[in-house]
């Protein structure tokens, strides 16, 4: 560029030149849309500031220390009407949390065996899961809601002449209620054998492994390793004088009261945030299989491998390499998903103090603002993992 | 040039929204030919759409006065909003719409925090609980242990919550959007109780395939005082709404009615302050900036609030209420109007 300089000592045909320049102009063009992207965020941000100023609305975030003063019905951490904004939100977040990660397992199995099962052979099977694929992907996420809410209140029966499939077991428009198990001192005991009964499993599972490759012996590991967690747990159980009593739900007045209930929102979300995704995640589990050579099948069958142990140990780690990323896309659609819990009054972080607590403060920016910032957190915590776990399944390439 | 094209478009949007914010609400008005009003999504009673699709009820009828009072007629001169709980304060600061009347209660935190000038009442509610008659409750007392479905984004969600701790009563609030999907659950099963202002109840009710399957229980848990509102920064508006509130007021108590308002406007008898509303005495409606005609205009629409009250809410529709507290104070309610001087 000297030599150019030189040539042109007139700035503006040096600025001609450079412009001149495929490389230069490359990167002036970046520059200015990057000064105009700045600017265009500058005047959004001032014009926010000018317009509050002028209705005289000041943002501030001191209102989520005072009373909430509503209630919330599903708290899995303790609540009540005088708690603070703050806490409500915390309850939100727990709530979105647990159907969430309820959503993404359920979605994950059904996925897995409408994807599998849409390969199959048999044509029933076939055609049902493919009706179910289409289906599931082709009616709005939020008509699934308000579908699987409205199957669930209006063919349940009303909890005075509520279902009882199993004694303490109750089925209603109210909920579904079970026994809650209820902790005596001596519980201890049977959660230290749970731990041993786990170390013991991890023990196990590295031995039988390292058998098998040393001699090619193989030990039914999973047979003996579930036998190990339930029996030890089960047995200590008993020693212990069975320190665990159950709170039967029992109707009284209204509604039931003690036992453990799922909440016909609770339960009406979640069915239809795995329904809906669980279909998603077929077609990928569908396309990570089709994307494995037909020939390391075949490798399989000739070395004597039994069909679902080819598809358990040879297909499915190959295929999950290609399923991974579009399956975090999918995970995070489904907890993105979930902030449509408010049309059936789920109460999550949109219908808490993205909702209610809005309505109430009337701080709109404030409140909008710690949704934003709450699903984003949550978003790339979640992408965080999910990247890791690729890069851990993924081909190491060299 | 693309880049340049976009920060041209960028200072357009910004002019756009910079612009727009400070001039007075009645030229706006005047200028853009019409009075944009938020209403209700639809309550019986209040605003419902007629079988020709208009918008018709007791807070509707108060735009069409409030149009006409500027306007000389409603007809072509009021547009509507369908605001819901939520989005009835955001629409009236952000200026979507010019005034809310939208069953819409007058709060303290409302009137301060949220900087809006509630103009006046045009009714006087409470909140009350509506249960089917199976359950055999008598007093909203019994209902410990209930769920109770509530619309998302009112007061009633608050007035629920304070009323059952102050009484030591647990109970599973079931909050909804909108009072149609809320009564849709309480039909259904899904909860005991509805709980919204009594006004609403008796539209609920009127609703109901079987009316007499339900009751409303007695107590009634709260003060909700509805009325229009404005937001702050523009007095000579509020006053202009606050006004046109009080000239249908006024005209009850003065039996001024829908069919006789042209002749009582016209002929000066001997009542000063009547006569100072119709402009007949002085020049008060130059003080408001409204054209002389304006009380006439604005009462001649629906008729004066008691007529109002009788064609939409009455005794002799499907809502049925009574003027209860709503009658005038001359007849034993708390409806008064400051005086017209």
């Amino acid at each position: 560029m000297t030599t150019a300089t030189a040539i042109f000592p007139n700035p503006l045909r040096w600025a001609l030149g450079l412009w001149r320049d495929q490389k230069h102009r490359g990167t002036i063009i970046q520059i200015m849309a990057l000064v105009a992207l700045l600017l265009f965020i500058g005047i959004i941000i001032r014009n926010t500031a000018i317009n509050l100023q002028a209705l005289g609305l000041e943002i501030g975030y001191d209102f989520l220390t005072e009373p909430a003063n509503y209630d919330i019905n599903q708290h899995l951490i303790d609540y009540n009407s005088l708690s603070s904004h703050l806490r409500a939100t915390a309850v939100g977040v727990i709530n979105t949390a647990l159907v969430s990660v309820c959503g993404i397992i359920l979605a994950t199995v059904i996925g897995l065996f409408a994807g599998i099962l849409r390969l199959s052979k048999n044509w029933l099977v076939n055609r049902i899961m493919y009706a179910y694929v289409e289906f599931g992907r082709n009616v709005p996420v939020l008509l699934q809601i308000l579908l699987f809410h409205a199957l669930i209140i209006h063919t349940l029966p009303h909890p005075r002449a509520s279902l009882s499939p199993m004694d303490g077991v109750f089925l209603s428009n109210r909920g579904f209620y079970v026994p809650q198990p209820v902790l005596e001192p001596a519980a201890w005991a049977i959660l230290a054998a749970l731990v041993i009964a786990a170390a013991l499993a991890w023990w196990f599972a590295g031995h039988a492994k390292r058998v098998q490759e040393n001699t090619g012996r193989h030990y039914p590991v999973f047979t003996i390793n579930a036998a190990l967690i339930i029996g030890l747990p089960l047995l200590a159980f008993f020693l212990a004088g069975r320190p665990i009593g159950l709170d039967f739900p029992q109707l009284k007045g209204f509604n039931y009261q003690g036992g453990m209930v799922l909440r016909p929102e609770f339960t009406a979300l979640w069915f239809a945030l795995s329904f809906y995704a669980g279909a998603y995640i077929a077609e990928l589990v569908r396309a990570g299989i089709l994307a494995i050579n037909r020939g390391q099948t075949e490798a399989a069958y000739s070395l004597g491998l039994k069909p679902n142990w080819t598809m358990r140990l040879v297909i499915l780690p190959q295929a999950m390499r290609v399923m991974v990323p579009p399956l975090i896309s999918q995970y995070l659609g489904l907890i993105k998903d979930s902030s449509l819990a408010i049309v059936i009054g789920y109460m999550d972080i949109v219908a808490t103090i993205g909702g209610i607590s809005l309505n109430q403060t009337g701080r709109a920016l404030e409140c909008m603002s710690i949704t934003l910032f709450i699903y984003l957190s949550i978003s790339l915590g979640v992408s965080t993992v999910m990247n890791w776990y690729n890069r851990r399944v993924s081909l190491v390439e060299r | 040039m693309r880049s340049l094209k976009f920060i041209a478009l960028c200072a357009a949007l910004a002019s756009l929204a910079a612009g727009g914010a400070k001039a007075a609400t009645l030229d706006d008005v005047k200028a853009k030919g019409h009075l944009q009003c938020g209403i209700n999504t639809g309550l019986p009673g209040f605003a419902f759409t007629d079988n020709r699709g208009n918008w018709q009820g007791f807070d509707v009828a108060y735009c069409e006065a409030l149009a006409a009072a500027i306007f000389g007629k409603a007809r072509g001169n009021v547009k509507y909003t369908n605001l819901t709980g939520k989005t009835r304060f955001p629409a009236l600061a952000s200026g979507e719409v010019d005034v809310l009347s939208r069953n819409t209660t007058w709060t303290y935190s409302r009137d301060t925090d949220l900087k809006q000038t509630f103009v006046g009442v045009n009714y006087y509610d409470g909140q009350g609980f509506i249960v089917p008659k199976s359950l055999g409750v008598g007093s909203a007392l019994e209902l410990n242990g209930a769920s109770v479905c509530i619309q998302t984004g009112t007061t009633t969600e608050l007035n629920l919550a304070g009323y059952f701790r102050d009484n030591n009563m647990d109970y599973e609030p079931v909050p909804i959007e909108t009072n149609a999907e809320a009564i849709k659950l309480y039909q259904a099963g899904r909860c005991d109780a509805y709980t919204t202002d009594a006004s609403g109840l008796a539209a609920t009710k009127a609703a109901f395939d079987s009316p007499g399957d339900h009751v409303v229980l007695p107590e009634i848990i709260s003060k909700e005082p509805l009325g229009p509102l404005v937001r702050h920064g523009d007095d000579e508006w509020a006053d202009i709404a606050r006004w046109v509130l009080n000239a249908l007021i006024i005209a009850e108590e003065k039996g001024i009615t829908r069919r006789n308002v042209k002749r009582m406007a016209r002929r000066s008898g001997d009542d000063a302050e009547a006569n100072r509303m119709f402009g007949n005495e002085g020049s008060f409606h130059e003080m408001l900036r409204l054209p002389k005609t304006w009380a006439r205009d604005a009462i001649a629409e629906n008729g004066n609030y008691g007529e109002i009250f009788e064609k939409y809410i009455g005794r002799n529709t499907d809502l049925g209420l009574e003027r209860g507290v709503n009658a005038l104070w001359t007849q034993g309610g708390i409806l008064y109007a400051p005086p017209f001087r």
